[in-house]
């Protein structure tokens, strides 16, 4: 059988790792084969972009070589997808070459759209990307005092980054002294300041014990540099001195031009099959489903364990065995030397707990242990 | 115009209202989205979105403790 994954971020190196240790004897004997094709030869640890944007990590402690990371007997190849033929169980890709597939694991992933609002490219700082998130510091290094206001575009990847974003700017400009002289306005998208709604519970009092005030129900539509100011769906407006934009995003361009809309796969929530009928052989991880559950790495890591164990137990019995519960886990950086957790599934809602140092140090020691992770032992 | 199912049963987190608005921005003037959910909030806070956006809301209806909240695009 022979297994081609297109993308190698987090989902996608978890799961062909996981997949070449059950099935180390097949791809010895040749019954098996993992083929992995990324668009890049480094691998980055995205979720350490927020300790970038902060000066509380560098970029260069974000990446390994993604050869490195993967067992041996994973073909890999940096060879970006370009085309996507389900119907011929084939795609093709920028070095000109076609690789055919008897299953298909899609994990390319997302982008951030800062373009999808006018004007933000342009008068906000974000730190989706290496580029943008030094750039980020650098304008907090230069900030001396004003209003900050954070703003958040729908649908976005990791749902944390709102809230600890937030916290960690709280602890930045304390430590830099200049807290009284910034003001922090947190904006959300929905009618409390989070989607879970316990997580909300939690986090809103944490606002108000640190001074930073919030507005609900706030969609950005447009900034108007010139004048600093940061308009809304719903109609209000807030003004800034530093915009700092959590962006919408989309699936990938490869996948758009496949006809998906956005670019988001749509996804059996169970099997993680692709829907429709060339879906049969096609399995969606990560960010790229179009799922109604987290676009963050622990969504892509527990997705990825199921169609590992799912596709071994498929060569080796005929059969896949389990289905994903929609299980996710995001720590919540709830400040500089706080966090906590929020642990939940398609149908058990999360109970967060007040944040702890004994968690930071864990998330703290999870930014190092991701590799382990990656490579499919943790 | 278009009807558009958006199934957020058992998403907590973006959750049902979240999942409305991107999928309205997905969306043509006109089209009615379906949003179905098993957050009994539903049916307070997607009508409150809508309203303050102004977009059109149409029904709300439980079934077997499903809400399934349809709402109109309206610009």
């Amino acid at each position: 059988m022979k297994i081609l994954i297109v993308g190698g971020g987090m989902g996608g190196t978890i799961l062909a790792n996981n997949l070449a240790r059950r099935l180390h004897g097949e791809l010895k004997s040749g019954k098996a084969r993992i083929i992995m094709l990324s668009a890049s030869d480094r691998h980055m640890y995205q979720p350490g972009l927020l300790y970038v944007a902060v000066g509380r990590m560098t970029p260069d402690e974000l990446y390994r070589d993604q050869a490195s990371l993967l067992e041996p007997g994973i073909e890999f190849h940096v060879d970006p997808v370009t085309e996507f033929h389900f119907a011929k169980n084939q795609v093709n890709a920028q070095s000109g070459k076609s690789y055919d597939y008897d299953v298909l694991v899609i994990a390319t992933g997302s982008r951030p759209m800062m373009a999808s609002i006018p004007g933000l490219a342009e008068n906000a700082e974000t730190f989706y990307t290496e580029e943008t998130a030094v750039k980020m510091f650098k304008a907090l290094r230069n900030f001396e005092g004003g209003r900050v206001v954070i703003t958040v575009g729908v649908p976005h990847k990791c749902p944390m980054a709102p809230l600890e974003i937030t916290f960690m700017l709280n602890d930045y400009f304390k430590d830099r002294g200049i807290r009284d002289k910034v003001q922090l306005h947190y904006t959300y998208p929905i009618g409390r300041v989070h989607s879970l709604e316990n997580v909300a519970k939690w986090a809103a009092p944490e606002f108000d014990r640190m001074g930073i005030t919030y507005e609900t129900l706030f969609n950005m539509k447009e900034v108007d540099g010139a004048n600093k100011v940061l308009k809304s769906e719903e109609g209000s407006e807030t003004k800034y001195d530093l915009l700092i934009a959590i962006p919408a995003h989309k699936g990938m361009e490869v996948l758009e031009k496949a006809g998906f809309q956005n670019g988001w796969v749509p996804t059996n929530r169970a099997t993680l099959h692709m829907e429709g009928e060339h879906g049969k052989n096609v399995l969606v991880v990560g960010d790229t489903t179009n799922l109604p559950i987290s676009k963050a790495g622990s969504t892509a890591h527990f997705e990825a364990e199921v169609i590992a164990e799912n596709l071994a137990a498929v060569v080796k019995m005929g059969a896949p065995v389990r289905d994903y519960d929609g299980k996710v886990f995001c720590f919540i950086q709830a400040g500089k030397e706080r966090a906590t957790y929020a642990m939940f599934n398609y149908t058990t809602p999360p109970s967060p707990q007040p944040p702890t140092r004994a968690v930071h140090w864990f998330k703290t020691a999870y930014n190092k242990l991701y590799w382990t992770s990656a490579r499919g032992l943790l | 115009m278009a009807k558009k199912i958006i199934d957020a049963k058992g998403s907590f987190c973006p959750g049902p209202l979240m999942e409305l608005i991107a999928g309205m921005k997905a969306a043509q003037v006109g089209d009615e989205l379906e949003v179905l959910s098993t957050d009994k909030g539903s049916a307070n806070d997607i009508p409150e979105w809508v309203k303050k956006v102004g977009h059109e809301f149409i029904e709300t209806r439980e079934e077997g403790g499903v809400w399934h909240v349809l709402v109109r695009k309206a610009k």
